[in-house]
């Protein structure tokens, strides 16, 4: 997979190598603005709140929170 | 010969790109760990600074000569209520050290509330000084974790909030660990809903234990006193200086 990658990339070598580095540094920034936040609020560890949703059977307060 | 080579190519084809895959994903959940515990503090916080500096500049609010107000335990003045996201006041524990104040505002939903590094005010309990319970959920860890040393603070310690023109200040009275689903820890007489309330209670809430959802850390403050902004500060905050 990442090697056929390498070696659709042309030029010398130092190039391949920049353009993987952009290509990881966009896939780092699109993680951390956009795919971690999107579903950081469906993981189990980032309640604070008391709420009904978080337990059973009581009564119906608030929205879930982180 | 050669269709079996052919074959166990194939193969090795497959389980690299599985590794891969794997190595990949392992890399992703390393990220997830770095954006979680150190990317959205460092966030939250530029957001929550940025909103106290905008909201002490703001024409509303009165800036307190730095000396020391008179203590008040008349009925505090009550701040107005304010929209789902908007602030409220700021609140400053001189426990969590000189300097910490993190605005607090109307709601607990993550996006937009507490994931801002704000603290947030469970829209159905009564506001800052009124008799009954003014509850507040803040992060314990993540997103700047405005109560991430909520078992440093001891009985009596005072919890400060800053409003438009007051600071009311409320002393420590207890804390406890409870289930999520205790939600009669924000009842106007925390832990008693369906009473009818008669002092002016704080109410803080977070996750316990630290890096776990499982419990509930819950500290209750009662009112003490206030200090008119426009006569001075809690003696806790006037050797703080600034802000």
């Amino acid at each position: 997979m990442y090697g056929a990658l390498w070696r659709l990339l042309p030029g010398p070598t130092w190039l391949p190598v920049c353009l993987l580095f952009i290509l990881a540094a966009v896939a780092v920034y699109a993680c951390f603005t956009w795919f971690f936040p999107t579903i950081a609020p469906h993981m189990p560890f980032n309640d604070t709140t008391v709420d009904a949703a978080s337990g059973r059977g009581a009564v119906g307060l608030g929205p879930h929170t982180g | 010969m050669r269709a079996a080579r052919s074959k166990r190519g194939r193969m090795s084809a497959i389980v690299g790109v599985a590794g891969e895959l794997m190595i990949t994903a392992g890399v992703l959940l390393g990220l997830y760990v770095v954006w979680q515990l150190w990317w959205t503090d460092v966030e939250a916080r530029a957001v929550a600074e940025e909103a106290v500096q905008e909201w002490t500049a703001s024409d509303d609010v009165v800036q307190a000569p730095s000396q020391l107000g008179q203590e008040r335990t008349d009925p505090p003045p009550i701040p107005d209520a304010v929209e789902h996201g908007e602030l409220l006041g700021t609140m400053h524990i001189p426990r969590f050290g000189p300097g910490y104040q993190v605005p607090i505002a109307h709601g607990t939903s993550p996006v937009g509330v507490l994931d801002q590094g704000h603290i947030g005010h469970y829209e159905q309990t009564q506001l800052p000084g009124e008799v009954g319970n003014f509850a507040t959920a803040a992060h314990r860890q993540s997103y700047g974790a405005p109560y991430r040393e909520i078992e440093q603070i001891v009985h009596g310690d005072e919890l400060i909030v800053e409003t438009a023109d007051a600071y009311i200040v409320y002393e420590v009275v207890g804390d406890e660990i409870v289930h999520p689903s205790q939600v009669e820890v924000i009842a106007p007489v925390p832990g008693h809903p369906g009473q009818v309330p008669e002092k002016r209670m704080i109410t803080l809430t977070t996750c316990h234990p630290l890096y776990s959802a499982a419990q509930r850390w819950i500290t209750y403050g009662e009112f003490a006193y206030w200090v008119d902004k426009a006569d001075g500060k809690p003696a806790a905050l006037v050797d703080e200086g600034g802000a």
